[in-house]
């Protein structure tokens, strides 16, 4: 479903400010796959998904989807293949909007945007239907400004306009970073509901160790702009969060009781 | 100091005000809309007005001159939408590019003069000074407008509600989410400022019509008078109006009130070469009045709590 072959990055190249995000990362995900990304600040985990997204052009290797390479296709025209949810609830959601606006956006994400009207009264149903998922109540505020919404409410309505139309690949980056715990939880139950019910291939970066060793299939740990550590199937199952720290202090040298990676 | 000689100039307050009112109908659509400040309509609001008079001196009728003013109007939006999005440079100075540029291709446009003037009595303009008092209703200039931006705004209400339309929405709303969601936002910005300084333009050509004249001058400052629009429409009538058709008319009545208030001042004795200090002083201060408002009157507010969660 997705590859990637050597992917690299540098920053300000040239500048004081060089920075080398990015330093030959190769991936390969089948159809089916939950990915969890776990690692350090500034180990290339959110500039990994930037680089599938097309945020900024990459120096060097190629990224394809489903067979096809979109290594040099601007971000607009990979959206077709995409679904992203960001870090920020802000990001994701046109506040200025009504939700059902928003959602009409999303439906045609990939498609060519017409003269036709923007909503149709079928699409509002199906709406409907899907913002049940939530169990939020937003279904019953069709006609609301996204703006009026908490961060939570728009963390789970990005994440159903990601998945409105079926992407080949879900990116969830620290979707859950910024809710508070309760929150957090109700978005992740929701987004394992709905990448288990279309049977979606996602990567989700999380700084939580648990919900990376309880969320998918397959774990992956970053470190300075590479993959150092994959683990999938019975193996992941059974890791345990003392296991990623050691792996995460065999890589980095020790330097990990500064960071902010959660041990909870 | 005679009121008769205010109530005198009210009608005509009232029509330049329709006419500027369709003009920041389309600041509306860049600023409000796109979240952009283009400071190209300073230039289009004499193109329309020159490509118009051009037109009807050499013979065409005044709905195709009409025609060719929004479409010149729309090739400015579409140059400084190239400078933004093609070529990166800033909104503001964008806008400002192709405003300068203008100013040497108006003065072409008007064979290489400053002032055309065009004569309401051998042409057969469709609005004029003139033709505000002592006209039937369907010759009368107010009339004529208000048919205009009826037309205007129904025809923005549909396409803003179209596919395209609301992918130029969520552009302006938010640009990173309308990527991530397949939209060119370079492409939505460049139709908007295309309909934007093409809606501009046709105010500049009936705004030259009614004036009798198209002069190289006439747009100096135009953004701040849309801008002056837009504004007081929102503070004035914003409570009132809640779906998109409502605001562009709030819009067009802000320019009303801009040109009534106008009106009032110069009767009460101010020197008309301080009407653009004046307007811009009144810009500044309506476009502070948010920010000031949150900085220094907002009531302290506790953090946290269940009741913000």
């Amino acid at each position: 479903m997705l590859k990637l072959i050597g992917i690299k990055k540098t920053f300000n190249p040239g500048t004081v400010n060089e920075k080398q995000a990015l330093c030959g990362v190769d991936l390969v995900l089948k159809e089916g796959d939950f990915v969890t990304v776990i690692g350090g600040n500034g180990a290339g985990k959110s500039t990994t998904l930037n680089a599938i997204a097309g945020v900024w052009p990459v120096d060097e290797g190629e990224i394809i989807i489903d067979g096809v390479n979109v290594t040099r296709l601007p971000e607009y025209r990979r959206a077709k293949y995409l679904g992203r949810v960001f870090q920020d609830p802000m990001t994701g959601t046109a506040a200025s909007m009504q939700i059902e606006e928003n959602l009409a956006l999303a439906s045609r994400r990939g498609l060519r945007r017409t003269l036709k009207s923007g909503i149709n009264a079928a699409e509002r149903e199906r709406y409907r239907d899907r913002l049940k998922i939530l169990d939020l109540g937003l279904e019953d505020r069709l006609t609301a400004k996204v703006g009026l919404l908490s961060g939570g409410q728009r963390q789970a309505l990005t994440l159903l306009m990601a998945t409105l139309k079926k992407p080949k690949l879900l990116l969830l980056d620290e979707h859950t970073a910024a809710l508070d715990p309760k929150t957090a939880a109700k978005v992740l139950e929701a987004t394992d509901k709905i990448i288990a019910g279309d049977n979606l291939t996602a990567i989700m970066i999380t700084h939580n160790m648990k919900d990376a060793i309880a969320h998918g299939n397959r774990l992956i740990m970053m470190h300075e702009g590479r993959i150092i550590y994959d683990v999938s199937g019975e193996e992941k199952k059974n890791l345990k969060v003392s296991d990623l720290l050691q792996k995460f202090e065999q890589a980095s040298g020790g330097e990990f009781a500064n960071d902010r990676m959660m041990l909870a | 100091m005679n009121i008769g000689n205010l109530f005198n100039a009210l009608p005509g307050a009232c029509a330049q005000g329709l006419i500027w009112g369709i003009m920041a109908i389309g600041v509306y659509i860049t600023y409000k809309i796109l979240d952009l400040a283009d400071l190209t309509v300073d230039g289009t609001m004499c193109t329309g007005g020159a490509v118009c008079v051009m037109m009807l001196l050499n013979g065409h009728s005044v709905p195709v001159a009409l025609a060719c003013a929004f479409g010149a109007g729309m090739l400015a939006g579409l140059v400084t939408g190239i400078f933004h999005t093609a070529m990166g440079i800033p909104a503001i100075l964008s806008g400002i590019l192709t405003q300068l540029g203008l100013y040497s291709i108006n003065l072409h446009i008007m064979g290489n003069k400053a002032n055309q003037a065009i004569s309401v009595d051998k042409y057969p303009l469709i609005v004029s000074l003139r033709n505000i008092k002592g006209v039937p209703f369907y010759k009368n200039t107010i009339f004529i407008v208000i048919i205009f931006i009826v037309i205007i705004v129904g025809l923005l209400y549909w396409f803003f509600g179209t596919e395209i339309g609301c992918s130029i929405r969520a552009t302006g709303s938010n640009p990173n989410m309308s990527r991530a969601q397949g939209i060119n936002t370079d492409m939505s910005k460049i139709i908007g400022l295309m309909l934007s300084n093409g809606i501009v333009a046709l105010s500049s050509g009936l705004y030259a019509q009614y004036q009798g004249f198209a002069d190289v001058n006439m747009g100096r400052g135009a953004i701040v008078i849309g801008l002056a629009a837009v504004i007081i429409g929102q503070v004035l009538f914003g409570k009132f109006v809640h779906n998109f058709a409502g605001k562009l008319i709030a819009v067009a009545l802000g320019a009303i009130v801009y040109y009534l208030v106008l009106q009032v001042v110069l009767w009460l004795g101010l020197n008309s070469n301080d009407l653009k200090l004046l307007s811009a002083l009144v810009v500044a201060v309506f476009l502070a009045i948010p920010y000031v408002k949150t900085k220094y009157f907002s009531r302290v507010s506790k953090k946290g709590g269940a009741d913000r969660a």
